[in-house]
This record gives C-alpha cells, sequence and structure tokens, in this order.
C-alpha cells in the first residue's frame, strides 16, 4: 500500500488554518463519509481474497489490515483533497489571466515548437549511447502521430472515433503480410497501408455518415473490435493471437542496417552497432510524423480543411453553403486513416513481429485520450499530450500491475482539470490584419 | 430581364405525419426583386423555405429555379448541398447558424468553398502551393474584404464569430451567404432581434444587394416596417395556405390578412374592416 | 428444429443478461446524455462481489440455496449500487456541464480503474464457481435429441422480467421516477420545480448498477465464472443492444438485449463461435444504416 499522510500533519495543518475560516469539522465529517463509503466499497473486494485453491476449488483469505490501510488512505486522501479546494477556493472560480502572463504563454507558444524540434532532432546525438531513450523516443513519436493522425478526424472534423486503432492495425498487416509473402519493400508497402487504410477509412465511413455523437462512436469502437476479432480468427492469413513474426526490418533506401558486406556499416566503412537501426528508425518516425504535420497544416488553410472544422462548427450550415457534407466526412477519415496506416507499417517494421494484442480498444482510448487531452485540433497540444501521456505511462511502468489503475485516474483527473484540454484556443487559419487565437469555449465539438 | 420569375413554387405541400404544414401553396418570385413571405406565427413560412432550400423533401408540388441564362433547376430533386452548388440558393438561417469558433473571415472563407475547391485541383494543387491556387485564395480574400467592408465589419474580421455582437452575426450570415454567389438569396428573419438602427442598416444592404442585379432576394420577416419599405412583391400565409399576393400596397389592404394578423374568423372580417374603417 | 429450439431458449438466457446491462446504459444516457463507459466494468464488480459473498456465505455454514442466493443478491445490489454512486460522483458529477468528449473520456479512465483494480484486488485469472443451481426439465426428446430448460435459465428469465417489472413501475409511477423522465426532458426547467437534480441522476446511476450487479449475479450462476475483463466484452455487447434497441429507450434496451443474445447464440449454433461477436457487431452497423436511431428509439428531427 501507499505510504499513509500522516493525519496528525493534516490536523496541524488544518488548526492552523481555522483562522482563516475553514471549517474543520465539516472537513472532518466529509472526510468520515469518504471512508466510509470506501470502506463498504472495499468491504469486499479488498477485505477478501479469492483464488482458485489446487483442487481447482475456490478458497478465500482476508485481508482486513490492507483494508484498513486503504480506508485510512482514503480518509486522509479526502482531507488533503478537502484542505487543496479550501485553499484554491470554490469550484469554478475563474483564475483570470492578466495581460503579461498571456503574453508569456504566446510566446511560449511560439518558442516552444521550434525548441521541442530541434531538441527531438538531437535526441539521437545526445542519448546515442541511452538505447532505452532512444526507444521510448521511438515510441513517443509513433502517438504523437497517431495523434496527429485522429486529430484530423476528431479534432478537425468533430467525428468521434473510438476505433482508430483498426486504421493502425490495417498498417501494420498490410505490411507484414506484404513484405513477408510477397517481399516487398518498406518503401513500397508504406504507402500501399496508408492506402489501404484509407479504403477502410472510407468503408467505415460509409455506413457512419449519417450517425451522430454517440451512435457514432459505438459504430467506430464497434469497427475497431470486428477488425480486431477478424485478426484474431481468421488464422490462415493473420497468425491468429500468435500474430505474424520476422517482419523485414526497414532499409535505408536498399541499403540494409546489418552487419552483412553490403550494409551500412560496411559500405561507410564504419563499425557496426545495433544503434544505428534505432537512431535511422528515430528519424523515420520523426519524419513520418512531421509529414503528418506539415501535410495537416497545410490541409487547414485549404478549402478541404476549412470544410473539415467548419462541419464540426456546424454541419446544417455547411450543407446551406453548398459544401458536400458527405464527401467532406470521408476525406476526413480517410486522410486521419491514412496516417494511422503509415504508422502501422512503422510499428510492424519496428518491431519486427505483430499480434492482435497490441491492437486493443485501450490503444484507441490511449491515442483519443491524446487528443482530447492536447487540446482538440491543436497540434502543438496534441504533442505535448503524447509526451505527457507516453512519458507518465513509461514512469510508472515499476508500478507494473498498478499502472492501467494510474493511467485511468490520470485520464478522469485530467478530464476534470481540463475538459478542453491543455491548449485552450485555436488558431485562425487565415487573418486579414493579425491572427488572433479563439477561446476553445467558442469552438464546437462536433457529433 | 427584370419580371422573368426567377422562383416558381407550385401546388407545394409538405407534411409531417398528419400535419399539414403547407398545403397547395403556389407563388412566383421575380428576377431582381426582393419578395417577402410573410404570416402569422407557425404559418409555414419556414417549412416553405426549408422545402426551396432542400432541407426538406416536399410531400408534393414543385419549385423550379430559372437562372438568368436560362438554365432552369427542379429544387425538389436536387438535394440539400446541391441546391447551393448548382442552382445557386443560399440562406440565412431564423436562429443564426454562424461557425461559432472560426473567425469572421474564415465564415467568408468556408462560403467560398466550391470555387476555392475548384482552384485547388481538389486539394492536390493546394498542397503543392500552385500558383493558380494562390492567385485564388488571394482573390477569395478580396471577395471576403469587400464583404466584410460592407457590412461594416472589416475591423472585426479576425474575430470570432461567436464573440461578435448579436446584430452583426446577422449580417456577417447575410454576408457569408452572399459570398456564395447566389441567384436567389432566402433570408429566415434577417431583421429578427435588431434594433431600429440595425433594422434600417439591413433594408439598405437588402436594397444595394437588389440594385446590383444578379441576386434575387426572397425573405421571411415580421417586421413589418422592413417588408414594406423593401419588398417589391409580398405573398402571405396563413396556416399553410397562401391568402394574398401582391404588392406591399395591395397586401396590406387585404381583408383577409388583416383578420390573419388579428386572429378573426372570416365573417368577422367585416366588422373589423369597418372598425378600421377600411 | 429441436437445435434451434435449444438455441432460442439459451439465446432468450443470454439477451436477459445483456438487457438487465442495457438498461443502465440507456438510463444514464437518456438522463444525462453520456455513454457511461465504466457501466461494464460495474456489471463485473457484481460479478465479483456476488461470488464473494456466496463464498462467505458457504464457508459459514449456510446451506439452503434459496436463502444464499437471496442474501447474495442483496449485498450485491447493494454495494455495487455504492459502486455506481461512487463512479457517478467522482468520474462523472465534476464534468456534468462540460464539454462532450471531456465526460466520455472520463468515463473511459474509469472502465480502466475499475477493471484493473479488480485484477490488482482479486487477481487475472479467472475464478470458477462450482454450479450453484442444478437440475431442470426436459421440455421434449426427438430424434436422440433433447431441449432442456434448466432451472438456472429459468431464474435469469423470471428475475429478469420481475425486475423489469419493478422497474417499469418505478420510472412510472413513483416520485423518483417521475423526476427522472423530468430530468431527462430538461434538467434545468426540473431544477426550477424543485426536482433536486443531482440527486436523481445519482439515483440513476445506483438503480443502473444495481440492476447490472443482477446480471452480473446471474452471469455467475449461469456460466460459473467471473474474471476482471469481462465487463468489457459484456459492457460492449450491452451498448450495442441499447443502441440497437434505441437508446434512451427502456423497452428498446431489453429488446436489444434480447436480439443481441439471440443473434450471438444462433450465430454460434449454425455459424462459427469465433465469429460471434463479429456477427453481433455488424448487425449493429447495418440496423443503424437503415435506422440511425434504433428500433424503438425516437427519430430525431432536424430542427433548421
Amino acid at each position: 500500500m501507499a505510504p499513509l499522510t500522516p493525519a496528525p500533519a493534516a490536523a496541524a495543518t488544518a488548526a492552523a488554518a481555522k483562522k482563516r475560516g475553514l471549517d474543520v469539522a465539516f472537513i472532518f465529517k466529509k472526510s468520515l463519509i469518504s471512508a466510509l463509503v470506501a470502506l463498504v466499497l472495499f468491504s469486499l473486494m479488498i477485505g477478501v481474497r479469492t483464488e482458485a485453491g489446487p483442487t481447482g476449488q475456490l478458497i478465500y483469505w482476508t485481508r482486513f489490515g490492507d483494508l484498513a490501510a486503504m480506508v485510512g488512505a482514503v480518509f486522509a486522501g479526502s482531507i488533503v483533497v478537502e484542505l487543496l479546494r479550501w485553499w484554491w477556493g470554490p469550484v469554478g472560480t475563474v483564475h483570470s489571466v492578466g495581460p503579461k502572463v498571456q503574453g508569456a504563454l504566446s510566446f511560449a507558444g511560439r518558442v516552444l515548437p521550434p525548441l521541442m524540434l530541434g531538441f527531438t532532432f538531437l535526441m539521437p546525438v545526445i542519448f546515442y549511447d541511452q538505447r532505452y531513450i532512444l526507444d521510448l523516443g521511438i515510441l513517443v513519436l509513433t502517438y504523437v502521430m497517431l495523434g496527429w493522425g485522429l486529430n484530423v478526424v476528431v479534432g478537425l472534423a468533430g467525428l468521434l472515433d473510438l476505433g482508430y486503432v483498426a486504421f493502425y492495425a490495417v498498417g501494420a498487416y498490410s505490411y507484414a503480410l506484404l513484405a513477408t509473402n510477397f517481399g516487398l519493400s518498406f518503401w513500397v508497402c508504406l504507402p500501399l497501408a496508408g492506402i489501404l487504410a484509407a479504403f477502410w477509412g472510407v468503408l467505415l465511413g460509409f455506413p457512419v455518415l449519417r450517425l451522430r455523437g454517440d451512435y457514432l462512436a459505438i459504430v467506430t469502437l464497434a469497427f475497431g473490435e470486428i477488425i480486431r476479432l477478424v485478426i484474431i480468427n481468421w488464422q490462415s492469413l493473420t497468425g491468429g493471437p500468435n500474430g505474424i513474426s520476422g517482419i523485414p526490418r526497414p532499409t535505408m533506401f536498399g541499403i540494409p542496417l546489418t552487419p552483412a558486406e553490403d550494409g551500412l556499416a560496411a559500405r561507410l566503412g564504419i563499425e557496426f552497432s545495433p544503434t544505428h537501426r534505432i537512431v535511422f528508425l528515430f528519424y523515420l518516425i520523426l519524419a513520418l510524423a512531421l509529414l503528418t504535420n506539415w501535410v495537416t497544416i497545410r490541409l487547414r488553410r485549404l478549402p478541404i480543411g476549412r470544410a473539415w472544422e467548419a462541419l464540426r462548427e456546424d454541419e446544417v450550415a455547411c450543407r446551406a453553403l453548398g459544401i458536400n457534407t458527405t464527401t467532406t466526412k470521408l476525406t476526413a477519415f480517410a486522410t486521419g486513416a491514412m496516417f494511422g496506416g503509415f504508422a502501422g507499417a512503422f510499428f510492424a517494421t519496428r518491431q519486427g513481429f505483430i499480434s492482435p494484442e497490441s491492437f486493443t480498444f485501450q490503444e484507441s482510448a490511449l491515442v483519443l485520450a491524446i487528443v482530447v487531452l492536447g487540446g482538440m485540433g491543436s497540434q502543438l497540444g496534441v504533442a505535448l499530450a503524447a509526451v505527457a501521456m507516453i512519458g507518465g505511462f513509461e514512469l510508472f511502468r515499476g508500478l507494473d500491475q498498478y499502472r492501467m489503475l494510474v493511467f485511468g485516474l490520470a485520464m478522469v483527473l485530467l478530464m476534470i482539470w481540463r475538459p478542453r484540454g491543455l491548449i485552450g484556443h485555436r488558431a485562425p487559419t487565415v487573418f486579414l490584419e493579425q491572427s488572433r487565437a479563439i477561446s476553445s469555449d467558442l469552438v464546437k465539438e462536433g457529433r | 430581364m427584370s419580371g422573368d420569375p426567377i422562383l416558381e413554387v407550385d401546388n407545394l405541400a409538405m407534411r409531417f405525419g398528419g400535419i399539414v404544414a403547407v398545403n397547395g401553396l403556389s407563388f412566383a418570385a421575380r428576377h431582381g426583386e426582393i419578395t417577402a413571405l410573410i404570416g402569422p406565427n407557425g404559418a409555414g413560412k419556414t417549412t416553405v423555405f426549408n422545402c426551396i432550400t432542400g432541407f426538406y423533401k416536399p410531400t408534393g408540388g414543385t419549385i423550379r429555379l430559372s437562372h438568368r441564362d436560362g438554365k432552369s433547376y427542379q429544387l425538389q430533386r436536387l438535394n440539400d448541398f446541391r441546391i447551393s452548388k448548382i442552382a445557386k440558393v443560399a440562406r440565412t438561417f431564423q436562429n443564426i447558424r454562424l461557425f461559432p469558433g472560426m473567425t469572421a473571415l474564415e465564415n467568408l472563407m468556408v462560403a467560398q468553398h466550391n470555387a476555392l475547391m475548384r482552384a485547388s485541383g481538389l486539394t492536390f494543387l493546394g498542397l503543392i502551393g500552385a500558383p493558380s491556387w494562390r492567385s485564388a485564395e488571394a482573390s477569395a480574400i478580396e471577395l471576403a474584404r469587400i464583404w466584410l467592408k460592407r457590412i461594416g465589419l472589416l475591423e472585426r474580421a479576425d474575430d470570432a464569430a461567436g464573440n461578435l455582437p448579436y446584430g452583426d452575426q446577422r449580417r456577417l450570415e447575410i454576408a457569408r451567404a452572399m459570398c456564395t454567389t447566389p441567384a436567389l438569396l432566402c433570408l429566415d428573419e434577417p431583421a429578427a432581434g435588431l434594433n431600429a438602427r440595425e433594422s434600417a442598416g439591413l433594408s439598405e444592404l437588402l436594397m444595394s444587394i437588389r440594385a446590383e442585379g444578379n441576386t434575387s432576394i426572397l425573405l421571411i420577416e415580421h417586421d413589418m416596417s422592413v417588408v414594406m419599405e423593401i419588398s417589391d412583391h409580398v405573398v402571405v400565409l396563413d396556416y399553410g395556405v397562401k391568402i394574398a399576393d401582391g404588392t406591399p400596397q395591395h397586401v396590406r389592404d387585404d381583408a383577409r390578412v388583416i383578420a390573419a394578423y388579428l386572429g378573426v374568423e372570416d365573417d368577422e372580417v367585416a366588422a373589423v374592416e369597418q372598425e378600421l374603417g377600411l | 428444429m429441436d437445435y434451434f429450439a435449444q438455441q432460442l431458449i439459451n439465446g432468450i438466457v443470454l439477451g436477459s443478461i445483456y438487457g438487465l446491462i442495457a438498461i443502465g446504459y440507456t438510463m444514464v444516457y437518456g438522463i444525462v446524455g453520456m455513454i457511461n463507459f465504466a457501466h461494464g466494468d460495474v456489471f463485473m464488480i457484481g460479478g465479483f462481489i456476488a461470488l464473494i459473498s456466496f463464498l462467505i456465505l458457504v464457508s459459514l455454514g449456510l446451506t439452503f440455496v434459496p436463502v444464499i442466493l437471496l442474501i447474495v443478491l442483496l449485498v450485491s445490489m447493494a454495494i455495487t449500487a455504492l459502486y455506481g454512486w461512487t463512479v457517478e460522483r467522482i468520474a462523472y458529477r465534476p464534468l456534468r456541464h462540460s464539454f462532450r468528449l471531456a465526460p466520455m473520456l472520463s468515463a473511459i479512465g474509469m472502465s480502466f480503474v475499475l477493471m484493473n483494480y479488480s485484477q490488482v484486488a482479486q487477481g487475472a485469472r479467472v475464478k470458477p464457481v462450482p454450479p450453484i443451481i442444478t437440475g431442470g426439465y426436459t421440455l421434449y426428446e426427438a430424434d436422440g435429441f433433447v431441449v432442456r430448460l434448466s432451472n438456472i435459465q429459468i431464474i435469469v428469465v423470471i428475475t429478469t422480467v420481475v425486475l423489469l417489472a419493478i422497474f417499469t413501475w418505478l420510472v412510472a409511477k413513483t416520485r423518483l421516477g417521475r423526476d427522472m423522465r423530468a430530468c431527462e426532458q430538461d434538467q434545468t426547467m426540473a431544477a426550477l420545480l424543485g426536482v433536486d437534480v443531482d440527486r436523481t441522476i445519482s439515483m440513476t446511476f445506483v438503480i443502473g448498477a444495481a440492476l447490472a450487479s443482477v446480471a452480473g449475479m446471474m452471469y455467475l450462476l449461469y456460466y460459473g465464472l467471473v474474471d476482471f475483463f469481462m465487463g468489457f466484452v459484456a459492457g460492449i455487447k450491452a451498448f450495442t443492444a441499447a443502441v440497437l434497441g434505441g437508446i434512451g429507450s427502456l423497452p428498446g434496451a431489453m429488446l436489444g438485449g434480447l436480439l443481441i443474445g439471440l443473434i450471438e447464440t444462433l450465430w454460434s449454433a449454425y455459424f462459427s463461435v469465433e465469429y460471434k461477436d463479429v456477427a453481433a457487431f455488424s448487425i449493429l452497423i447495418i440496423v443503424l444504416i437503415f435506422l440511425p436511431t434504433g428500433l424503438l428509439g425516437r427519430p430525431e428531427v432536424e430542427k433548421v
């Protein structure tokens, strides 16, 4: 169990705070109720542990110590939360931001992206010897790319997609199957994987064109599950739950990154190191992610991108302006899916092995969380959110079995803290005099 | 050319389940004119609009739109976005439907979607930044600027549409509709919620659009001062049926119209007329 | 034909369980307009609590099955209802008037929390229980094929019907039901007229969770096992059922549940077990193409 916040310390703070209008009795009562609720909730689930015994018969034993610790933790935590709340002011207090701070923020907004980009470019140089960090960097960049891809669908076009992982899977399996069955190279497969994923995006797009909000959510979720289930069960093609192994590693435009004679190291006359491939993969995903970003930024300034955003704002008005909402939606699905497909092909070549386990609903939820936490539609926000989420996830690797617990709680708390995401404004795509950021309170979320 | 009908509604009917919203309605609007569609609340005016602009499929009847070059379209056969795209009918909404999270300028850019889509080579030319696309974009911004200037919103071009005052939003919505270069502009209560000065400005704007002669206007309006001042032709609806049709003067004096607005039965009309000294 | 009859029975039983879960989804959706993604996991928690309380009762020496079942039912309903209440309180209430996607993500987060919580608290392995209710009736026998109706199947269906009746009465006749319907129509207006909106929404979650716990218990009795992951799949299917029936509609949820149960069972029986979920989801997509608001959902009229 986590170490408890010592109750006396909390009580002391509370006593000190009393003269500032703190209602200690109220907080104590509230925390007591929380503890009581926790006691009932945890009574059977934590107080009793069941397990199948050696004979297959279920046995149970009690864990009252753990139960007491948990209830105590809830009590203490509840006091802390109440104190924080008292200190922070009532819920919904507007903490207005002065012009100075705003100026600093906008300055940071301008400086941050180039800094981040520069740092990312230099990462393989700085951390050349630290494979773990490079691997983590590749992972983060993969999610940045997925986030940017999904951002087209959810953030710009306002179409809720809970099955984005399907396109990631289509891309990964497209590459894996084309490469292992037909020996096609990564560079031939990459566009094919993108095209196939886009094709599936359109296929999904058609039935959901007329659907709104939560119907759309459930259908995309179902679609993601269908793809995963088909992959699991179509064993002759996909290898089923065992997945596909021996997927060819990418070559640097035909030059393999192996110790072989025609390998890159031999050709350059330097000593071979497995890090070469990691560095190559790092720059590969960086390039793919930047391509996604560049295309998205370009598209936003083109009529199709503006139509996506207009669709998110008001579909009826779009139709009244002669915009073909069907093709607009389908292109959004296809574009987002295509980037997902690219990312999938990269994932397959990086891992060398793929199985349906990598394409669960949890992945879709993670990517969606990145997009929403980033601030819908904001490219910078998505990148920041991906770093925070994947980096944070990694920090808790040591906690292994508690990871999803922490992740889930983080999702809940982050949403309560910033329902509109980290970047709370939208940048206009065109301006006459001066580009003024639009508060996200005005921006619609689509359906 | 003025005088030829741009819009001919013939025997239009619209039923929702058992409710008859519009029944056997026929009227025409002429090129270069402002035609007003008036009637008490619930008379079916907005339903007529929704049929014309393709948001409803009429239960019966035909709606024919003729361009000046002689091309004509059966609107009841075109669906939603094609009415705006091909037949060039633009509209505004009773409760404003701007894109609130986009700037005023962006709103006007979205309105030029179809023209810009062609210019951007279905996105591909635009993606590589072809010169033809750049010049098309520049002229689209120019058109938007002209309209922003006309509605007096040039200074607020880069502000979110949702942040504009109500009256400005109404005018911006009209400008947005005009940026689709429509042959027929349908306005659903454009003066609703405007003060007297803003109403006067609106009348001026609509009359200047008429003066240019490229766009005819069909409007629903409750503000009789606006209707009487700018309309060339007025059609009066009550309970989904046309009860009068003619010049503003003619309609104003029509007994049935007065009765409809005052809410009296037909046989009481005579009494009312007498009271009013008509 | 006999085979079909047997599958029909199995399908209706499975469908009853889905229906009970689906009601929770539909109720919450009706009143707060959001998908309670954690509902499937509340169902799973209900199953676990039923299992644990059952084990304790048996080890205490109770042997009379009806009494055991009744106590298990009540304990499981009570504790699971509190889970529903807590979930609403922590994850949804602070986001009540927020943007649409935020509560959805916090719901997904809550689902992960509950799933991982029971995995940590009770271990990842499947928990089997020996059949508690045995026996049944042979309806008829033909060509060597026996069509059976087991006692547990009877219990599942009867419990479902009774709960549905109670629930329908609750919504139609009681003060709480009236408040719920009022909040569904217009929360602001309901609050102005003296309806305690917070309490009503809390109660909606509580009732939904209680029904889900019954479904969890039935699942435990019928299949004889629970595991921490069962909430996800059952949850998606129950939600599919709610959408299929027309979300927001109570009879729709039950109808959708029965349909999903039948589709799944019949597909497994006649085509392939592996693709039963694919079949259920595909039917969902097909239905929504033609009836975008489900079978019994109110058609959405676009107001222009």
